[in-house]
């Protein structure tokens, strides 16, 4: 007799797609998540191509369909720990990281007020910073705050403990681990960001207003470290002219051996965020093929119409920065146009591509670019970007269809 | 059943709301102005201790309504859960939505005061006018329908049936496999995406044709579906007999057609017999067992050109990308390698899109030193005696024209939806519904109408036969986040049908609408709604005595919920419903209600509300999806905002009943804001038309605007999403300030 349950392991669109899909046919599903709040990627994307609509639209969605269902149990600051069994009867013994502020907290703010130490905040790629303690976003869930205990200068400090009238806060919290029983297993551990200080020659790291795709997003967002102004990060001007170089680490034998799916689209809808912004903004997209698969070509084709958005063919090689402005400089090869090109902007930005999170476990088996073919054992498979590069809509796709495939393994054994 | 009204109102003190609210007042707005016979004040309502403290006035029967003054509904939702079929729980947002948005630079208590009294008397109001649902439980047949028996349909009757369902399936051609199963070979569908295989198509038709759980019917169309989910009646049309059987649940997978290369003459297409589409070369290549020779004298192939996007993103033939043709070709060019080493191919793109993995498949190709790929387009072609072709080529990236001689020039077409009816063009379609625009003659004169046309399911629906379709005939789902929601409740569409891809996608696009299929008739057996108010147990109730057949509701529904009897009634599927309200909205006759919501309880909670004597004062209707959220995110930012404004939630701004505009102008109120989703090509509804529905209301606003002699001014829709809420203040502002200008509503104080 199998167990009634399904594991679910990462809490970004496609776990909580899984998740919740399995819930609402009538499966017991736990949805595992290392950070402190759902969402993942996705939280942290400030539109979706082509629409432009926002994200935390259809989080809210998703979160007010796991909040009424007590077939959904989601834990949060929890990692997967081990697991045995077979296909119908796994054992998982999870670990839960202390947040250091229980379920008692009303995230009424007066722990962040009282705190007196700050940290780089992640949410916004280190672009700004929040107390130690924190809430991560503020479409979190659950509605909770953090404790960073790693940011507070002095270990001794107590204010938060003591601002709190909740008894919310415990500082001595230790990891726990708890013991569920599950039928089956899916892997949806999505993926980073890949690491841009690697490509050398890209500057990322050293010249100041080479940014990354993922750190233009939160630019963008409202609750992102300029409330949503697009200001380069040297001196805080408006970007007027800005370089979006493509495949930035993608499609390279020395970096990410694939493409990466998305970030045509991302650079196309990022230009969009420039043109409806500022109004005599330059935008110029250095490419190596233009990739705007099924209906996306009208979104290409949109963007394409803009005088104020140029498309080059040709990989960026260098960039440098020039010190008295701040300015970048792109050198690349325009294929189409014949010879090199210097190109000068406020702002260059790397569409970099995205990079397995989970690239080893005995339980799985892996692609040789660290995507998870699936478990070696039956009763575990994978979806999202864990299993390829995908985006946001055909992730959904797959995790919706993994659902299916969980529910199976249930039926079966 | 009509509950005894045990209201009782719980009203938290902390996170700040006791400090910056009187809440003895509010107390007093309970017991005095309501007369509830419970109220109770806590310092921590959300802890353990202050949910028992409800959950004993529930149990020992004092209370059956529960009123929650606190923190916003959205959080602290799994707290305050109490059985909702036994009682009906309403949440007033104290918190997020007054104090923490409270003006910081002037006294705040009176304005936020005012406003906490309001939303205390609009909740204990609305949850007066509600109670528990009584839920639609009906027999349900969980038996899946897939339209479809190429490789989408064959998974989705696959993966179903391994979830232990039944499925029938039903495809038009004499055999199982569709385009899949007249394949040479397959590009890669599993790491390392390097080489072309062989198709696994027989293994699967077997497996289906096996599997006692699944029904296939071949030689068949669909003669006609009749109901909704849980309780469909489809009959069949098996090669001139008919059938008739029970499903649940409908999986639309149709397929795809090849683009019409009849239109491509000028690619040299029906002009010369060596110019072949990439399909056409395909079954050659599979009849000829891998060998590739040219059509014209049998010859076996030196020189094959490949055009790419033959045909595709292109304004005047298929607009969009097909996806596949990049990886079709590739596998191709490796066909003519492998049939003579010495041949060579060369590949006329646009750009590559090997998307993901696939990158690993082009590869192989450019180490093939066979294979040349170049950007460029075809200029010109033409035919020597020898029938070999003769073709010019702008190469983009030499930057020169070239002339090559090819045996073959093979072009890449895309595919069209089978949702488009062969005589059409993907460009040329009329909008939603595919058919012809006819002319009738009505009372009003004569008038242009659709026509819709019936192609694939025959849904005997009010609102036509086919799913809606959103562009170039495709029936796909708009929201990137939830993909299988179209506008017929239990029909979801997979595969090539609803967006180009490839076989590896619509394996695991067939079986997520699989998924959808079951979870719909496992929902509607609960009588719950489908996606997205999957914990809602209301269903729209009608009053069929005060109905004046006005069709509103029947046309309006976004999902084709309702047909009509003969006499102009409607027809209410309760399964069909999505639970957004808009039909409650459309009523005029305001016949339409759920448990939980109604045109009577707006009406009570305007009301309910103490409109100012002095100044301007704002009644805002808002998404409870986004709009609502967003004031929530105000306050979570704690900016300052005036308190001349009061919102109230909806399901759905479709759900706007223009007898509200009316008495909330008649009640004194100066301005109406409407506060919704986008609308229109890239609508961000999660009921597709709700917010454009309110719009279209809002134009015969005007009508009572002028019979209570008001400027039509007063009231105004703002498209506002979820991430919008750093605009929000300034919006309020600025339609207060408008409002001010206009002046006072001269009903107030009557």
């Amino acid at each position: 007799m199998s167990v009634e349950t399904i594991l679910v392991v990462g809490g970004g669109i496609s776990g909580i797609t899984t998740a919740v899909e399995a819930a609402e046919v009538g499966y017991n599903t736990v949805l595992v998540e290392k950070s402190p709040y759902l969402g993942g990627r996705v939280a942290q994307l400030s539109k979706y191509f082509p629409k432009l609509c926002p994200p935390y639209c259809g989080l809210e969605m998703n979160f007010r369909r796991i909040k009424p269902n007590p077939k959904i149990t989601v834990y949060t600051t929890t990692e997967v720990e081990s697991v045995s069994g077979q296909e119908g009867n796994y054992s998982v013994r999870l670990k839960i990281n202390p947040r250091y502020v229980n379920e008692k907290c009303t995230s009424c703010n007066a722990c962040a007020e009282a705190c007196p130490s700050e940290r780089p905040n992640e949410f916004n790629f280190g672009m700004d910073k929040t107390k130690a303690a924190y809430l991560p976003h503020v479409m979190s869930y659950p509605m909770r705050y953090v404790i960073d205990r790693n940011a507070c200068k002095d270990k001794s400090c107590d204010k938060c403990v003591k601002a709190c009238i909740y008894n919310a806060i415990d500082l001595n919290m230790k990891p726990q681990t708890v013991d569920i029983k599950v039928g089956s297993i899916v892997y949806a551990t999505g993926w980073n960001p890949y690491d841009a200080t690697k490509m050398d020659n890209l500057g990322y790291g050293r010249i100041k207003n080479v940014i990354t795709n993922m750190m233009l997003e939160r630019l963008a967002s409202p609750n992102g470290p300029t409330g949503g102004k697009l200001l380069r990060p040297s001196d805080k001007k408006e970007v007027k002219k800005v370089v979006f170089v493509q495949c930035a680490g993608s499609r390279d034998e020395n970096h990410l051996n694939y493409c990466s799916a998305i970030c045509c689209m991302a650079s196309l809808k990022h230009a969009t965020y420039f043109r409806e912004r500022i109004a005599d903004s330059k935008v110029l997209i250095a490419y190596i093929d233009l990739r705007a698969p099924g209906k996306y070509e009208e979104f290409l084709v949109k963007v394409q119409s803009d005088p104020n958005v140029t498309m080059v063919k040709g990989k960026v090689a260098r960039i440098e920065e020039d010190p008295a402005t701040g300015d970048v400089i792109l050198e690349f090869e325009d294929i189409e146009g014949g010879g090199k090109r210097h190109e000068r902007a406020d702002m260059a930005v790397l569409a970099t591509g995205m990079e397995p999170s989970v690239k080893v476990d005995s339980l799985l088996s892996f692609e040789e670019n660290g995507f998870i073919i699936g478990g070696k054992a039956a009763g575990i498979c994978s979806t999202g970007v864990a299993k390829r590069p995908s985006d946001v809509t055909t992730s959904i796709q797959d995790a919706t269809g993994a659902a299916l495939k969980s529910i199976q393994s249930l039926v079966r054994s | 059943m009509a509950d005894e009204n045990k209201i009782g109102v719980y009203l938290c003190t902390d996170c700040g709301i006791g400090a910056a609210l009187n809440v003895d007042q509010l107390e007093a707005v309970a017991k005095k102005e309501f007369k509830v016979p419970v109220c109770k004040k806590h310092p921590f309502l959300c802890s353990t201790e202050g949910v028992q403290v409800i959950k004993d006035d529930l149990n020992n029967g004092a209370v059956n309504k529960v009123v929650i003054a606190a923190c916003s509904p959205r959080v602290n939702t799994e707290v305050f859960n109490f059985d909702p079929l036994k009682y009906v729980t309403e949440r007033v947002n104290l918190r997020e939505q007054i104090v923490w948005i409270a003006p910081k630079d002037e006294d705040p208590k009176e304005g936020i005061q005012l406003m906490a009294d309001d939303y205390l008397r609009m909740g204990i109001t609305r949850i007066g006018k509600s109670s528990v649902p009584d839920p639609k439980i009906t027999e349900v047949n969980r038996t899946v329908l897939v339209v479809g028996g190429g490789v989408t349909g064959l998974t989705a009757a696959m993966e179903s049936s391994l979830a232990g369902y039944k499925v029938v399936l039903v495809e038009k051609e004499a055999e199982l496999g569709g385009w899949a199963k007249k394949m040479h070979r397959v590009f890669p569908t599993k790491p390392p995406f390097a080489e072309i295989e062989k198709p696994t198509i027989g293994a699967k038709i077997d497996a289906v044709s096996k599997d006692s759980n699944i029904t296939v019917h071949t030689r068949t169309t669909i003669a006609s579906i009749d109901g909704g989910p849980g309780a469909y009646t489809v009959t069949i049309n098996k090669s001139g007999a008919t059938e008739t059987f029970e499903a649940g649940a409908i999986v639309l997978a149709a397929g795809w057609r090849p683009y019409n290369a009849d239109k491509l003459r000028h690619l040299g297409y029906g002009r010369y017999r060596n110019v072949v589409t990439n399909l056409e070369f395909e079954q050659h290549v599979a009849k000829e067992n891998g060998k590739v020779s040219r059509p014209s004298d049998g010859k076996s192939v030196k020189n094959v050109v490949f055009l790419q996007c033959a045909g595709q993103r292109d304004k005047d033939h298929v607009p969009y990308c097909s996806t596949v043709c990049c990886n079709v070709s590739l596998k191709q060019a490796k066909y003519v390698r492998e049939s003579d080493p010495d041949a060579g191919a060369f590949i006329v793109y646009k750009d590559m899109r090997t998307i993901g993995l696939y990158e690993n498949f082009y590869k192989t190709a450019q180490d093939d030193e066979g294979i040349f790929l170049t950007k460029g387009e075809i200029v010109g072609i033409r035919e020597e005696p020898d029938t070999t072709l003769i073709i010019e080529i702008d190469n983009q990236l030499l930057g020169r024209k070239m002339k090559i001689k090819a045996d073959l020039l093979v072009l890449a077409t895309g595919m069209v939806s089978a949702m488009v009816p062969e005589e059409m063009s993907v460009n040329n379609l009329t909008p939603e519904y595919i058919g012809n625009i006819v002319k009738r003659e009505t009372s009003d004169g004569v008038i242009e109408a659709l026509e819709p046309e019936s192609l694939m399911l025959n849904l005997q629906y009010r609102q036509g036969p086919e799913v809606p379709h959103l562009k170039w005939g495709f029936p796909d789902s708009h929201f990137i986040c939830f993909p299988y929601e179209t506008r017929r409740t239990g029909i979801y569409a997979a595969g090539c049908v609803r967006h180009p891809m490839d076989a590896v996608q619509a394996t695991a696009d067939a079986t997520g609408a699989a998924l959808k299929a079951i979870q719909c008739m496992e929902l509607t057996a609960q009588g719950r709604g489908v996606h997205p108010r999957t914990w809602d147990r209301t269903f729209p109730e009608i009053r069929f005595e005060s109905c004046t057949q006005c069709r509103r509701c029947t046309v309006e529904c976004p999902f084709g919920a309702y047909n009509e009897k003969p006499d102009g009634t409607p027809l209410d599927f309760a399964s069909r419903c999505r639970r957004c309200g808009t039909c409650m909205g459309a009523c005029p006759q305001r016949v339409i209600s759920f448990k939980d919501y109604s045109v009577d309880m707006i009406s009570a909670v305007l009301k309910s509300i103490e409109v100012p004597e002095e100044g301007t004062f704002v009644v805002c209707f808002v998404c409870e999806n986004d709009a609502y959220p967003a004031l929530d995110m105000v306050g979570l930012n704690r900016i300052a905002m005036k308190t001349n404004f009061r919102f109230i939630p909806l399901r759905c701004l479709g759900g706007l009943n223009l007898v509200w505009i009316a008495d909330a102008l008649s009640r004194g109120i100066d301005g109406i804001l409407l506060l919704g989703c986008k609308y229109g090509d890239d609508y961000q509804c999660h009921y597709v038309k709700g917010s454009q529905m309110a719009n279209e209301r809002l134009g015969k606003v005007q009508e009572t605007l002028s019979r209570l002699m008001l400027e039509s001014e007063r009231v105004e829709q703002v498209q506002l999403s979820i991430n919008d809420w750093d605009k929000l203040p300034g919006i309020l502002e600025q339609f207060s300030k408008k409002i001010e200008d206009i002046g006072d509503n001269p009903y107030k104080g009557f």
